[in-house]
């Protein structure tokens, strides 16, 4: 048993750098899987992927302005992701598209312009390395960074979750009469999820931000029956896929980040052959 | 897209490029059509793809040629996407010169999408690559010029190309080509005598990537990397882990960034085992940093810091 504990425990106890590799994914996890559960409830899954691309021009402006440093490439990076949501949430309300499509315009729109300002004033390689961050190179920083957004994120949604809940499920239903009720926690899960991916962007990758959101959330929806559960079993199988990632790529050599998304991955294939036979059953979970 | 994280963003970047490329080779073809441009610039016009080269080239070349190069200092050759622009530049070229040896990722697809005309020039050719083990594969290692050496013998085979394209002026470019092999064997005597002092058990140093093979082999330095010989591999927490390990258990203090990879894994490592990155090394670019804007201030500068933090090796 105790070389059991050892094979876990040693490669954290032995190194600093895989301290801060899962200390900094545990805290992504504890931010990012109610973000995940509620856009996965709010049928937005696909956002956290057009957001990675949106955040491009935001980060690169930051970066030719403030070089390398964390504050410039995140602000940067927020800005352009929040202007993205924001403008794709006006645009489906205000015309005839759908929030998809809205997003699908917005984030090409940004993507693009990223690439452009990437390529014509930055030496172009080098940007594409240094705007997102990996597993594996944490520091103090971006861990800081991670830690903050997760503790936000939690008081935000402990503070809003009966709201957030019944606009979830209901997005008409504090509408009557409540349009600014409304639109304070729809803006305010808007912010929420663009300050967690452009964190999780910065500090572990995009692949590690997108991946530690939406899968441990769509394995939630399978296996849990309410939404407390829901957000309790994102939170275990993110955490759970953080640890057993971490200690895969350490014994057998596979880069991180893949890796733990990789876990959590598994997880969900796990899942969805365990509970075959529920597409009739209600969409929405119990509250 | 996300199947494969930056890579995937690259690659799938790569496809879009490629239409485009596509489309800009027919631009070109158009405006080559059109009428030839140059007309009273009698300068062979040459192609390269990357600073390092380029600067060996335009050496060689003297006033004969006129050099285009595709990826310029500071930038990575290893994961660059070759641009419209850049086919359209190429398309006017006679010979364009490459490294080989799998260096330059991108160029068979550029070959394929730019109908090149010209003559493809492959430096190395000829010459034997070193083999190394990456990952439990065999792999050749194409950074072939950070040893001086070799490059001498890169030289010929660009004058040989030169003098082919260009009869008139063989003996000008036998000439300067031999002026810089003499240059190079200088600098390797120059290095030789840096690096005297230094005990073999100490010759160890830390970079991000193994780009360093050639000039380990040549001066007996042994280098340590955690990404592979392409910038594009990510490294796993067991390879981290055990160079962490290394440096711990030899005491090496020699740890350097690269002036095209990412710093953050270095400094991660140096943190890690308590020693202190020593600063920059360039490796697969010059730079637009005045000390290493030609091949030969490049080399000087990397013998320079490499024998100034070995002193402190254990």
């Amino acid at each position: 048993m105790s070389m059991v504990w050892d094979l876990i425990v040693g490669p954290f106890s032995e190194f600093d750098f895989m301290r801060h590799a899962l200390v900094g994914s545990l805290a992504l996890s504890i931010g990012c899987t109610p973000v995940g559960v509620f856009l996965l409830l709010r049928r937005m899954s696909l956002m956290g992927d057009s957001l990675s691309h949106a955040v491009l021009p935001g980060a690169a402006i930051g970066y030719l302005i403030g070089g390398l440093s964390l504050p410039w490439m995140a602000g940067g990076g927020m800005v352009a992701g929040l202007l993205v949501a924001l403008l794709a949430g006006l645009s489906s309300r205000r015309t005839r598209l759908d929030e998809g499509a809205s997003f699908a315009g917005f984030y090409l729109l940004a993507l693009a312009g990223g690439v452009v300002i990437v390529s014509k004033w930055g030496n172009s390689v080098d940007l594409m390395h240094l705007l997102f961050g990996s597993v594996l190179a944490v520091d103090d920083p971006s861990l800081i960074l991670v830690a903050a957004i997760a503790t936000v994120t939690l008081l935000w949604f402990g503070w809003h979750y009966r709201g957030l809940v019944l606009d979830s499920a209901d997005p008409t239903f504090l509408g009557h009469g409540h349009g600014k009720s409304v639109m304070r926690y729809h803006l305010g899960f808007t912010v929420l999820t663009v300050m967690n991916l452009v964190a999780g962007f910065q500090a572990m990758g995009t692949l590690m931000a997108v991946g530690l959101m939406m899968l441990p959330a769509a394995t939630a929806r399978l296996v849990a029956r309410t939404l407390p559960g829901m957000l309790l079993v994102a939170w275990l199988v993110a955490s759970a896929s953080s640890v057993i990632g971490l200690l895969i790529s350490y014994y057998l050599a596979c880069p991180s980040g893949p890796a733990i998304v990789l876990t959590a991955g598994i997880a969900y294939l796990g899942a969805l052959l365990a509970t075959p036979g529920q597409a009739n059953t209600a969409k929405t979970p119990a509250l | 897209m996300f199947g494969l994280g930056k890579r995937g963003r690259r690659s799938s970047g790569g496809k879009s490029w490629l239409g485009a490329g596509a489309f800009a080779a027919m631009f070109a073809l158009a405006l080559a059509f059109a009428g030839p441009a140059r007309a009273q610039d009698t300068r062979l016009p040459v192609g390269v793809s990357f600073s390092i080269l380029s600067d060996i080239v335009k050496v060689v070349g003297g006033d004969r040629i006129d050099v285009t190069t595709l990826v310029g200092p500071d930038q990575d050759t290893h994961v660059y996407e070759p641009t419209p622009a850049d086919v359209a530049k190429l398309s006017g070229t006679k010979l364009f010169f490459v490294n080989g040896l799998g260096f330059e990722g991108w160029l068979p697809r550029l070959m394929k999408s730019s109908h090149y005309a010209g003559t493809l020039v492959t430096v190395t050719k000829g010459l034997k690559p070193r083999t190394m083990v990456d990952d439990g594969k065999t792999v050749t290692d194409p950074h072939m010029f950070q040893d001086p050496e070799r490059v001498k013998a890169m030289v010929d085979n660009i004058a040989a190309a030169l003098s082919q394209a260009d009869p008139a002026g063989s003996t000008y470019y036998a000439e300067r080509a031999k002026n810089y092999q003499g240059a190079l064997d200088d600098l390797i005597t120059w290095a030789n005598k840096q690096l005297a002092p230094i005990a073999p058990a100490r010759r160890v140093v830390l970079t991000s990537h193994d780009a360093f093979g050639y000039l380990g082999q040549r001066f007996g330095i042994k280098f340590l990397a955690p990404e592979g010989v392409s910038t594009e591999s990510e490294a796993s927490a067991k390879d981290v882990a055990n160079l962490i390990r290394v440096i711990r258990r030899t005491g090496i203090k020699a740890v350097f960034m690269e002036n095209i990879s990412n710093p953050r894994l270095v400094e991660r490592i140096a943190k890690d085992a308590k020693v202190t990155v020593d600063g920059k090394l360039y490796s697969d670019a010059l730079s637009q940093n005045p000390e290493a804007t030609t091949y030969l201030q490049l080399f000087q500068h990397n013998i320079r810091a490499i024998a100034a933090a070995m002193k402190d090796n254990r």
